[in-house]
């Protein structure tokens, strides 16, 4: 992803910037990604079951929040006082928003899924 | 003047939390976006950051509050399936809504959206308000990272306008009632 020369000067790195956003951007896609899957499979469907009056979205929102605390957790320890590549790190950012998106729009998902 | 307690727990979700959060997206989105406006001052005074902060964490618990009281205090109820051969579907809101092809439409795209798309402003909100905390009004010194978080804030007030709108309009279809009844004033 670019980066990486460590920083010297007063000013704040925008390393932890950078990995709260991407990190955030990982979570939102992982929510698209886990929401794909349950839809895909019956099976994966009922393992993301993990509290039953709730559903499959229990697991699904669930594990996007592990993912995106654990993602978020590692890119700060890599970055945290790094100077990253700002511009590449927003569009993979972005990307990856987009993806959460699209992937919990039920009209894509089917059309993925060949509903 | 009588409520019911699923009544009164999706006021709370959609009003309480949902809604306070939807209006304070306009304090966020014009902050955000004034303090890299050329000519305007920069740099709030020390009491402005404070209280900025705070108002982003503010937004950051309304929108957990949203999405769990949504996830696990009222989708429950919307979800529950009803008995096989029960012809009044009143207290099965997806049953109901799944009834007629003319409403279905309503959990298919509505419900379905809603219940994942909503996820994604809590995300959201935690990186901008994390970000402005950590960078301050400085943070417009970093020009990429103040777009990022600018643009992000409006994809959380588009993924909440999203669950909010079909909110509002499941609960007009398909209202979630029933559980103990609350008076709350006599009658004359």
């Amino acid at each position: 992803m670019a980066s990486t020369k460590q920083t010297a000067s007063t000013e704040l790195p925008n390393g932890p910037g950078a990995a709260a956003l991407l990190a955030a951007g990982i979570g939102c896609a992982t929510m698209g990604v886990f929401t794909l899957l349950a839809e895909a499979s019956k099976g994966i469907n009922t393992l993301f079951s993990f509290y039953a009056p709730t559903g499959a979205l229990s697991g699904v929102s669930t594990l996007a929040i592990v993912v995106w605390l654990v993602a978020w957790f590692a890119l700060h320890r890599a970055w945290a006082v790094r100077e990253v590549a700002m511009a590449r790190v927003s569009i993979a950012a972005f990307v990856l928003l987009l993806i959460g998106f699209a992937l919990t729009f039920p009209p894509f998902m089917e059309l993925l899924l060949g509903k | 003047m009588e409520i019911t307690w699923r009544d009164l727990m999706t006021v709370l979700h959609g009003m309480g939390f949902g809604a306070l959060f939807m209006l304070a997206f306009t304090g966020a989105i014009i902050e955000l976006y004034r303090m890299a406006v050329p000519g305007l001052p920069a740099i709030p005074n020390p009491r402005n950051q404070t209280l900025f902060r705070f108002y982003l964490i503010a937004m950051v618990v309304l929108a957990w509050l949203s999405v769990f009281s949504g996830a696990y205090v009222i989708y429950p109820w919307y979800r529950a399936a009803a008995p096989a051969g029960l012809t009044d579907l009143a207290a099965y809101p997806r049953n109901l809504l799944l009834s007629s092809p003319t409403t279905s439409g309503w959990h298919r795209l509505g419900m379905e959206w809603k219940e994942h798309v909503a996820w994604i402003a809590p995300i959201a909100m935690t990186m901008v308000a994390y970000v402005y905390a950590k960078y301050g009004p400085s943070l417009a010194k970093y020009r990429h990272l103040h777009r990022a978080v600018f643009y992000f804030t409006l994809a959380a007030f588009v993924a909440t306008g999203i669950a909010g709108a079909f909110g509002a309009f499941l609960n007009k279809y398909a209202p979630i009632r029933g559980g103990e009844t609350i008076q709350l004033m006599k009658g004359k």
